[in-house]
């Protein structure tokens, strides 16, 4: 009987190894194998037709002390970085906020607003680049209405950054689900108390919504600085294929690498920089997990 | 009744004015409530139509763009309204490319990821949402985990091994792996399998049936919303891919929609009428998708925030 049982299990668990084999082999040979060969291909000068010589910390030396371009690529990401995850954040916060209430029409609006975030590719980059032609695009027309004199956008190398997050900023509906979806979760109850107690629409906002999303704007915050880190596609295609821009003032750090890796052929070195990158998200993700207890607040959990 | 009267007549007139007033003020304190949450509601509404003319401006001067002559695309201030709608602007803008051919070789890549992506991650999600065996606990972890590694630490070593295996300049480095499942797809596939009862399986497992018949006969026919959802996903990714493509094809006859108009960009500068009109042209399917099969999106992410 006892017997009978465990063969069970055991039949069990190989058909358990059985559905999960594509992810295992998948793992493996896409995941797993690439990261161990560029860990260590990033310690060699390989460049795809050559063997592969180990030449030591060489390449990442070289980057960290002599590499200019490296630490410009490094900081435009970060630039970059740290306006458009706070701005689409509370962007998103407040369009959520707003589509949260029982106005007419509201269904409309929700479908409209979300309506850019599936919109992505080429086609949407050409668009921005017409939109941000500062004579004969809309932006420059629109703000020429309220009485500004509209920058140089894509032409100029302070306003190139700008002109991405905007971009951005256009299409921040996918978190806006996230936050209405959670938003909606949050009891009615508790506002009835608030209003019984007299507190207002911003306070109520404040000291219920906001602490209830608290996990939904971590899962945010999360994903889009690992997402904006490695922004790429629309810095290829509107620095005019790959080039970086004015003043280099479009080159990321994930479009460095790719001109490194793939009109260089300098693929030691891109892999060195693909860990340096992946150093920085893995740590930054870190702190984020550290500091989630001291403002995230899950709901059944008291303090 | 009496006592009523009775209970006045011990109030001093001050209070009597007081509880008047309180009985006079009260109906109005929640009227003035009341208009308060209108007036909120009225700013609500304002504040979002005026938001959704600024969301949907850009994809207007889309269009409008698309339809005007070269002159004036070109003068100043621009308008957003077409003086004469040249409609030919979309037949020229595809012959000026070999969009047609872009077109069925998007679809075919297109086509092969979606089926992929649904088959693959369906049966993984099965696997670790139905089948209890060992290990499962950190084999889900490390599907998990592979959400955090940066897509471009893989892509060079990616390339060598297809390069290796002569598949450069081929469809399969941007389908085989779709065939693998991933992590994205396969956790909320199983969110959704965790709604299925365990009964159900358990019941058919009495029956004789094997794993392989209860997920084709069961387990897919219950999932449809979640399969809708990675379909739509997966058409999006796929159709929407450039980098994918430009690492992968050279041939021009071998070239997707996005690799075409990232070419014809390249060819036409700044005739912005047909670089719209393409542009719309291959924004066009998504639209429709997204207007056709707006709950399967939303359902996704709802899915992916895990309820928590």
């Amino acid at each position: 009987m006892g017997k009978r049982k465990l063969t069970i299990r055991r039949k069990e668990s190989i058909y358990g190894y059985i559905f999960i084999m594509p992810f295992i082999v998948g793992f493996f040979a896409f995941t797993a194998g690439p990261l161990l060969f560029s860990l260590a291909g990033s310690f060699t000068d390989y460049n795809i037709t050559s063997r592969m010589d180990f030449v030591g910390v060489e390449n990442y030396q070289s980057l960290i002390v002599d590499d200019g371009l490296f630490r410009t690529s490094l900081w435009n990401t970060i630039y970059y970085v740290a306006f458009s995850v706070p701005l689409t954040t509370l962007g998103a916060i407040f369009i959520s906020a707003l589509l949260n209430q029982d106005v007419p029409g509201i269904r409309v609006f929700r479908t409209l607003y979300y309506l850019p975030a599936v919109l992505s590719g080429v086609g949407v980059y050409l668009l921005w680049m017409q939109l941000l032609e500062p004579g004969t695009g809309m932006v420059n027309l629109l703000l020429g209405w309220v009485g500004i004199d509209g920058p140089n956008w894509l032409y100029d190398p302070d306003w190139t950054k700008p002109s991405l997050i905007l971009m951005k900023l256009w299409s921040v509906g996918g978190s806006m689900l996230l936050y209405l979806a959670s938003m909606q979760g949050v009891s009615r109850s508790l506002y009835e108390a608030a209003e019984i107690d007299g507190a207002s629409r911003w306070r109520q906002f404040v000291h219920i919504t906001i602490p209830m999303i608290t996990p939904v704007i971590f899962f945010d915050v999360v994903t889009s600085l690992i997402g904006g880190f490695q922004i790429f596609q629309e810095a290829y295609i509107m620095s005019g294929n790959g080039e970086g821009g004015p003043a280099n003032s479009l080159l990321f750090y994930n479009l460095y690498m790719w001109n490194q890796a793939f009109e260089s052929f300098d693929m030691g070195y891109a892999m060195a920089m693909s860990w340096i990158l992946f150093v920085i998200v893995f740590v930054l993700t870190l702190i984020n997990l550290k500091l989630a207890p001291r403002w995230v607040h899950y709901e059944g959990e008291e303090k | 009744m009496a006592k009523t009267t009775d209970q006045s007549d011990y109030l001093t007139d001050a209070e009597k004015a007081e509880s008047q007033s309180a009985v006079n003020t009260k109906p109005r304190y929640w009227e003035h409530r009341g208009n308060r949450n209108n007036m909120w509601r009225v700013l609500n509404f304002v504040l979002l139509a005026a938001g959704s003319l600024l969301i949907l401006s850009p994809l207007w001067w889309m269009f409008a763009t698309s339809l005007k002559t070269m002159a004036e695309v070109m003068s100043y201030p621009p308008s957003f309204f077409p003086e004469s709608w040249e409609w030919s602007n979309y037949i020229r803008a595809w012959r000026a490319a070999p969009f047609t051919t872009y077109t069925i070789n998007t679809i075919t890549i297109t086509t092969l990821v979606v089926i992929g992506s649904v088959l693959a991650n369906s049966f993984i999600a099965y696997g670790f949402a139905k089948i209890p065996f060992r290990g499962k606990g950190i084999w889900f972890a490390i599907v998990l985990s592979t959400m955090m590694i940066p897509g471009f630490v893989t892509l060079i070593p990616q390339y060598v091994l297809f390069a290796n295996l002569g598949w450069v300049n081929t469809y399969y480095p941007l389908i085989v792996p779709h065939f693998f499942g991933s992590a994205f797809y396969i956790f909320l596939l199983r969110q959704f399998y965790m709604t299925i009862p365990t009964e159900l399986i358990e019941a058919a497992k009495i029956e004789g049936a094997s794993h392989f018949y209860i997920w084709w006969k069961i387990g897919l026919p219950l999932t449809k919303p979640a399969l809708a959802t990675v379909a739509i996903f997966s058409f999006n990714g796929a159709w929407n891919d450039f980098l994918g493509p430009l690492l992968y094809l050279n041939d021009e006859n071998l070239y997707t929609l996005q690799l075409g108009l990232a070419v014809f960009k390249g060819q036409l500068s700044t005739q912005w009428n047909y670089l719209m009109a393409g542009s719309l042209l291959v924004l066009l399917p998504v639209i429709l998708l997204f207007f056709f099969f707006q709950k399967y999106f939303i359902q996704g992410i709802n899915l992916s925030s895990g309820g928590k």
